[in-house]
């Protein structure tokens, strides 16, 4: 017997007790269709403006910080204004997110190199563009895909990701929904990456330490229109 | 149960010896001070959150209850995805299945994130043992691997050390580095730490992590960390290993969610964790990265006996470690003392189930039953009651000493004669009493050297209760 029989042997043994085995296959796949969301705090429970300014004060009480620009045409400028303020060469990495993508980065930061594809590990600064923002934890949804590789969220030490407002919700279950729509009924991008402020670490006496292993700084700009 | 490298069956002796070392007991100031209080904080700014603790603690049991079929579904879903699925019964298979898909991709070295299992399974030495190196990534395991120790923590595994013994460490290990630079501040040990792991991230052939959950609607494998290292270890090696046990399973995205709520803020005390990272099968045809191949290792190791027990609602844990933060008696002694993997309450309940109760017949005795741990239980886990059903089956085992066995009878028999344990109460309280004098306390007393060692014991004040309360009810 392969060690998956036994297992599965012992686990029908001892759970035969409770219920029958087609009882607890309907009752099981029931839920997974049904996905049914369970309480929901009512802390984001609000309307979308006031999600909009709970997603800013929680994304900016662990530390990450919030630009809010009234259009994509102004990223170019944000980015370039942001690496100068933190001394950090005239250069992003970003992936073909259309809406990245096609933005006037020539004309509106001349001085900056905008290269593509997954991190290199010398790159300084990535810009992403995320699905969407959850209020409840000031929390960024990416996902992966030739659009916003994985590992520009990890590997550059400055990682600035794009909202549109309209993005931004309640939470995590709102999320769920939207990437059903997207890719289908028990289907995922391979990785989601739910994302809530810089790389961090208390193992050193338990002190908070930015910038463990992923970006030192997250600077979020979020597009009202 | 063959590989266990356990010093359970000396906790008496670890604990007095943990009670003596300054260097441990200083760290150990670190745990109340720090944990306890964000937890309540992070609670109190949730409403809701006792009210999560009931549906986790209800979804938890829903799973459990129908453990096989979601275990399918998940299966199917990974493998619908184009991932892997490897069901192992013993630590020692485990170890070999990771071994095996490590030597497939001729690795090297293989990076590793935070995972309680693989400790479980003591697959850093089955690794060594086969020539391929693993580096552990999460700041905590990357020190502790450096000085080869184990976790002392579930969450923080090098809680037990102070900033300096991790320099005196890290100059001892990074002798490249300027032996006159600075490294004194927390951050500068985290700098260091974090150049020096960057490369082995890029070098990594193999990346392995543990998973807070796995889904069954998606086949999807969860990590809640705070570093980044767990991602950095699953996205740039050409394979990812998920290593899991059989009770991570949770049915639906939306149930991941309800838990995920209770996690960071229980554990860490953080409304939620920098990164939660879903993740489900290897590289699609247009992904610029990620692993080519993704593993899923599913241990038994001793869990499915669990089900249908006494002890089947430690299946529910979710290892956020406010158990051990919360505990007097892990507190006072650090984790290490308890000999094996997994320490304080849960660790308690736990081992003895892992590596039977003949070798960890003590920890379930090292509680003072004083309940902190089930009151902060996230998944409302009756961890004393389990502890006390543990101690009732080392005593009918007669594990239990000989001073116990027949301390307990000598005890069972007065309880069980009213009047002559009431006279005998009622003697011994006025005794005490009188021999006490003025001060109100014993320095000393035949029978309770073990606590008089350390302080006085209080003398009774009075008479018994049973006769206080006779003369106070109308």
């Amino acid at each position: 017997m392969s060690a998956r029989e036994a297992i599965f042997a012992r686990l029908r043994h001892q759970l035969a007790a409770g219920s029958s085995e087609q009882d607890r296959r309907e009752t099981a796949s029931a839920r997974i269709a049904g996905h049914a969301a369970n309480l929901i705090p009512a802390r984001a429970q609000i309307d979308h403006g006031a999600q909009v300014k709970l997603f800013i004060d929680q994304a900016e009480a662990v530390q990450a910080t919030v630009k809010t620009l009234a259009s994509h045409d102004d990223v170019p400028d944000e980015v370039t204004a942001y690496l100068r303020k933190h001394n950090l060469p005239q250069a992003i990495r970003h992936g073909t997110d259309a809406q990245l993508s096609g933005l006037d980065w020539h004309g509106r930061a001349p001085s900056l190199t905008v290269s593509h594809g997954p991190a290199d590990p010398h790159d300084e600064a990535s810009l992403s563009h995320a699905v969407a923002g959850v209020a409840e934890t000031g929390t960024l949804i990416l996902t992966s895909g030739p659009d916003n590789p994985t590992t520009l969220n990890f590997l550059p030490e400055n990682h600035i990701v794009v909202v549109r407002a309209a993005d931004i919700t309640g939470t995590y279950e709102d999320v769920w929904q939207t990437i059903r729509a997207t890719y289908g009924e028990r289907q995922m991008p391979r990785t989601v990456n739910m994302i809530t402020g810089p790389s961090r670490t208390g193992d050193i006496e338990q002190r908070i330490e930015l910038g463990a292993h992923g970006p030192r700084r997250l600077h979020i700009i979020i597009i009202e229109n | 149960m063959v590989t266990v490298h356990s010093t359970s069956p000396h906790f008496k002796a670890n604990a007095r010896r943990a009670l003596g070392d300054e260097q441990l007991q200083r760290a150990l100031t670190n745990v109340p001070g720090g944990f306890i209080a964000k937890r309540q904080h992070a609670k109190d700014k949730l409403p809701e959150f006792d009210a999560l603790r009931d549906e986790a603690r209800d979804l938890k049991n829903h799973t459990l209850a129908h453990l096989d079929v979601y275990l399918e579904e998940y299966e199917a879903r990974v493998i619908a995805s184009g991932g892997h699925v490897h069901w192992c019964e013993t630590p020692d298979e485990a170890c070999r299945t990771v071994i095996d898909i490590c030597k497939a991709h001729d690795a090297r070295t293989v990076t590793k994130g935070k995972s309680m299992v693989t400790e479980e399974i003591h697959l850093n030495a089955a690794m060594q043992a086969a020539g391929i190196q693993p580096v552990e990534t999460d700041l905590g395991e990357y020190i502790i691997q450096l000085r080869g120790e184990t976790p002392s923590h579930i969450i923080a595994p090098a809680v037990h050390l102070n900033k300096d013994q991790i320099e005196a460490d890290f100059r001892a290990t990074h002798t490249h580095l300027p032996a006159d630079r600075q490294l004194e501040e927390g951050a500068q040990l985290v700098n260091e730490a974090r150049q020096i792991l960057r490369q082995k991230y890029i070098d990594a052939d193999v990346g392995i992590t543990g998973a807070n959950f796995l889904v069954a609607e998606t086949g999807t494998s969860i990590i809640v960390t705070n570093e980044g290292n767990g991602d950095l270890t699953q996205s740039l090696p050409k394979a990812h290993i998920v290593m899991a046990t059989i009770e991570k399973i949770v049915p639906t995205l939306e149930d991941a969610s309800t838990i995920l709520r209770l996690l960071g803020r229980n554990g860490t005390g953080q409304e939620f964790t920098s990164y939660t990272t879903f993740s489900t099968g290897p590289r699609r045809a247009d992904d610029p990265d990620g692993p080519d191949e993704y593993h899923v290792v599913i241990l038994d190791n001793g869990r499915t006996g669990m089900i249908g027990s006494d002890f089947q609602d430690m299946l529910r844990c979710i290892r956020c470690g406010a158990c051990l933060n919360h505990c007097p008696v892990y507190q006072a002694v650090g984790g290490h003392a308890y000999g094996w993997v997994y320490p304080g309450p849960m660790g308690s309940v736990l081992t003895p189930s892992l590596i039977g109760v003949d070798q960890a017949g003590h920890l379930p005795n090292a509680s003072t039953f004083c309940g902190r741990c089930e009151e902060v239980c996230p998944m409302r886990i009756p961890l004393p009651k389990m502890m006390r059903h543990w101690r009732e089956r080392e005593f009918e085992r007669h594990l239990s000493p000989v001073t116990v066995r027949y301390g307990i009878g000598a005890w069972a028999f007065m309880a069980k004669r009213p009047k002559l344990y009431r006279l005998a109460t009622g003697i011994a309280a006025r005794l005490l009493k009188l021999w006490a004098g003025k001060t109100g306390r014993l320095e000393a007393l035949a029978g309770a050297g073990g606590w008089t060692r350390h302080r006085d014991l209080p003398a009774p004040q009075g008479p018994t209760f049973m006769a206080q309360w006779k003369r106070r009810r109308p």
